[in-house]
């Protein structure tokens, strides 16, 4: 009788390295490029930097927020386009915001239990070359067309056709079950934990501060391959400051305790990114030497719904799970990566963690987190200077970090990404 | 790349009223005969009886005499080595004259000589120094695609002599005329003639478009594991080239202080080593030399010259190219013969050709060769800009009267790649069709 095999112990995951486009604000030098063409750019980047020409690797994993029906395959379609081998498997994934950092949880995971050896995970998002549906009307009265089995029927059905129907289904940033965008969720957990608008300003500036003190030094000559003559992220201002960015109107919010402004929320951007995980062993035989080791991660969901929880605030949730699970706590860390998606959401977060009635009540902790040390923050900038085109955002910290960590000789770093939906991906890499 | 005026300069009509028209010359492909027809191997020299031997092994009938049936050669290697008085350059008409006009299109005149820097005896320096203004003049007068080159030999240099004779004769040499090689008593050990560079790691600067992305694919093409470099603005093109050759995008900016290191670093940790560093990066920014400003003579200097110096040093440290390896640099018939506006370009280039003839020297005892292709006019998205007639004047003026291609410069770099050229260093080869500039 054959023995029943026994379950193999986990792998060590290895951040290889990563490449992406430089990110642009929409409708600008990217308004013509679709997913694919961004993801497909930016898989042969990586491609060409770690030579994987004509390699198969165990699964390329990526998805895109904003997404066309047509796409249903975007992943897979994309690797049919690049250099990799086309026996490469690949599937799409979609959580948001968080849909970068998933792909890299999900690939990870099985480079972990000896699934595949080595993976890409990525992801890509334009909200120039957005999907446009027609109006539900309209959608349901082509339907009744197309069911119809006589001329007399498809007549009858376009009777149902409106005026109103003929106006076009544009995706908007707005939460389906509250009617608010993400920006107006944002602006009343701000207000909520009084961020003030100095505070949001002077993060927002240090963002692009960071991310144009990395491009000085050559940090991304090997994370970032230019696309249709763009070099460095267009909404990058290196001569941004806290002075100019106090002049801006706010957006979000209401009244004279509005502090949201576009300087210290981010734009809708394009752009694309992937990150190369494997085992140690591929690692090795590929000549590759591991930047971090990908180490744990988790997700978490609040209602904001019904409950009375900002939108953006599960990481606060999954950062504590994931600290205790490993036996670290919030100080533990070298460097920290909090998404930007708005100044606020970054601040809010740190704030919560703080606080101690938030973390005995909402988080059931005995004492808070505490805070971190903000020199350790976003130290190569984060979405505020370099823009976020949704899904991709996941794929450039990744890649980034693991950069940081290995150049700083070793370390750890907390990865912290929020999501529409109430959602939040958080990660550990180790050096 | 055929602009309007090449339509039609090149159109039937054209060639009726007598515009002379550029033979489409013969370049090599893999798995191409070496000649096309019998070579004649004349004139006595200590050579001659090997390279006809060589020449029978590689399948290519090598013949003492012209053939009576009156066939054509595809070639003439006239071995004048062991020539020592003047009188006897007579062996040269004698023998050459006939072949010549046997000589089919695309056809190779090969001449080798003996060193005359290695000589004393002012005659033997006379009779030897004398070939190269022969060869020079039959290239001149050479139609239809075809030749002249002269080997001139430094002692026994059996391989080196075999290495430059196979170059010049093959279609790899196609853009090669006029030129004369010194090669030195270094042996070499036979290799796959198909991928004479299996196994190696090279290294290519500027490889991202033109002839720097040609020489990433001829030098993969020859075996070549490539690492390609350049700037990291122009990453999209370098990573669509790596990715062509199947080798590795390594963006970077050579006059960056760590340049030379990082290159190293990138070959010996992801391929396991350093065998062939091309320094192909190179810019221009012309400006008349009363007008030069500060930043075009120093971005130049910088980008072309200093670099190269800085990233040796690196290339050249422990745990960098390995022994036998191979320096190939690009000059310019700029830095020969000098180019109005180009003070900045032509003090570069002819400084690489300086540092060629040095750093050779120095590393000898490595077995490493340093080199330098000079192109001439070569037919890229850089001279398709040139104003017309200018460009059509840089085409013409040359034995060939054509332009080159990026493929040509790329084939002349990979054969000093090769391990079989170990005899061949401190070399400056024109890939210019013999360009009446600087001649």
């Amino acid at each position: 009788m054959a023995s029943q095999s026994s379950p193999r112990a986990p792998r060590r995951v290895a951040v290889l390295g990563g490449n992406r486009i430089p990110f642009a604000r929409s409708n600008g030098p990217y308004a013509k490029a679709s997913n694919q063409d961004m993801l497909t750019a930016t898989v042969d980047g990586l491609v060409a930097r770690f030579g994987l020409a004509g390699e198969r690797l165990g699964e390329v994993v990526a998805g895109a927020v904003l997404k066309h029906s047509r796409d249903f395959n975007l992943t897979r379609e994309t690797v049919l386009g690049t250099r990799l081998d086309p026996a490469t498997p690949a599937y799409d994934v979609q959580q948001a915001c968080g849909t970068g950092l998933e792909a890299a949880v999900l690939v990870a995971n099985k480079i972990a239990l000896g699934q595949v050896d080595a993976g890409v995970a990525g992801g890509v998002d334009s909200a120039s070359d957005a999907p446009i549906a027609v109006s539900e009307g309209l959608r349901q009265t082509l339907l009744a067309v197309n069911r119809a089995r006589s001329a007399g029927e498809r007549a009858k059905a376009l009777t149902g056709l409106r005026p109103g129907h003929l106006v076009p289904a544009i995706p908007e940033n707005v939460e389906p079950r509250t009617g608010l965008s993400m920006g107006e969720h944002m602006a009343l957990t701000a207000a909520q934990w009084g961020i003030t608008r100095e505070a949001q300003d002077e993060l927002a500036a240090a963002s692009h501060r960071h991310l144009a003190a990395a491009y000085e030094r050559g940090f991304f000559d090997d994370l970032v391959t230019p696309y249709l003559g763009v070099s460095r992220d267009t909404n990058l201002r290196a001569d941004s400051t806290v002075e100019k960015l106090s002049t801006l109107k706010p957006v979000f919010g209401k009244g004279d305790g509005a502090t949201m402004t576009a300087g210290n929320s981010t734009p809708l951007t394009d752009g694309a990114s992937a990150v190369l995980l494997a085992s140690e062993e591929w690692a090795a035989e590929h000549r590759l030497t591991p930047l971090a080791w990908f180490v744990d991660a988790e997700t978490a969901a609040v209602d904001y719904v019904h409950g009375d929880e900002g939108l953006l605030m599960a990481p606060a949730y999954a950062v504590p799970r994931l600290l205790a699970r490993n036996g670290l706590s919030l100080q533990d860390f070298d460097f920290y990566e909090i998404h930007e998606a708005f100044a606020a959401t970054v601040l809010t977060t740190l704030k919560a963690w703080e606080d101690p009635d938030f973390c005995r009540e909402r988080l059931g902790l005995d004492a808070p987190l505490g805070s971190i040390d903000r020199g350790r923050l976003n130290v190569n900038g984060s979405s505020l200077a370099a823009g976020h085109p949704f899904a991709a955002t996941g794929g450039r910290i990744v890649a980034s970090l693991a950069k940081q960590l290995k150049e700083a000789g070793g370390g750890r770093g907390l990865i912290s990404i929020c999501a529409a939906g109430g959602q939040g991906v958080v990660a550990i890499l180790e050096a | 790349m055929t602009d309007l005026f090449t339509t039609i300069v090149s159109s039937p009509v054209a060639r009726r009223v007598g515009v002379p028209q550029p033979t489409r010359l013969r370049r090599y492909e893999p798995g191409m005969p070496l000649c096309e027809g019998p070579v004649l191997v004349a004139g006595g020299g200590r050579f001659a009886d090997g390279i006809a031997a060589w020449l029978g092994g590689e399948g290519v009938a090598a013949v003492s005499t012209l053939p009576d049936s009156g066939d054509k050669v595809g070639a003439v290697v006239l071995d004048l080595s062991a020539a020592t008085d003047p009188a006897e350059l007579d062996q040269l008409r004698l023998l050459g004259a006939p072949a010549v006009k046997a000589l089919r299109r695309n056809g190779r005149v090969v001449v080798i000589g003996t060193d005359p820097a290695t000589l004393t005896d002012v005659a033997e320096v006379t009779t030897q120094r004398a070939l190269e203004g022969a060869v020079r003049s039959i290239g001149k007068e050479l139609r239809s695609g075809a030749t002249a080159n002269l080997v001139l030999a430094q002692g026994d240099a059996r391989d080196g002599v075999r290495s430059a004779v196979e170059f010049f004769l093959s279609g790899r040499s196609a853009y090669v005329d006029g030129q004369v090689v010194r090669v030195d008593e270094s042996t070499s050990v036979d290799v796959d003639a198909l991928r004479p560079l299996d196994g190696k790691v090279a290294v290519v600067t500027g490889a991202a478009r033109g002839i720097g992305a040609e020489i990433a694919r001829v030098l993969a093409r020859d075996g070549a594991t490539v690492v390609a470099v350049d700037v990291p603005s122009a990453g999209d093109a370098l990573a669509k080239v790596a990715n062509e050759v199947r080798g590795t995008a390594l963006q970077l900016d050579v006059t960056a202080d760590d340049a030379g290191s990082r290159i190293v670093e990138h070959a010996t940790t992801r391929h396991g080593g350093l065998d062939v560093v091309v320094h192909n990066a190179g810019i221009t920014r012309d400006k008349l030399f009363v007008n030069m400003d500060d930043d075009r003579w120093r971005s130049v200097m910088e980008v072309n010259l200093r670099s190269v110096l800085r990233m040796n040093d690196a290339i050249l440290g422990e745990g960098g190219l390995a022994d036998g390896g191979r320096i190939v640099c690009v000059a310019s018939i700029a830095g020969i013969a000098g180019n109005r506006g180009q003070t900045n370009y032509g003090a570069s280039k002819a400084g690489v050709i300086g540092l060629v003839t040095a750093l050779s020297r120095q590393v000898a005892g490595r077995g490493i060769t340093v080199n330098a292709v000079a192109p001439g006019f070569i037919e890229t998205e850089m001279t398709a800009r040139i104003p017309f007639a200018t460009r059509e004047i840089g085409r013409r003026m040359n034995s060939l009267q054509q332009g080159g291609h990026p493929k040509d410069v790329a084939e002349t770099i990979a054969w000093f790649a090769q391990p079989g050229s170990a005899a061949v260093t401190g070399q400056v080869v024109r890939v210019c069709g013999q360009s009446l500039l600087g001649a």
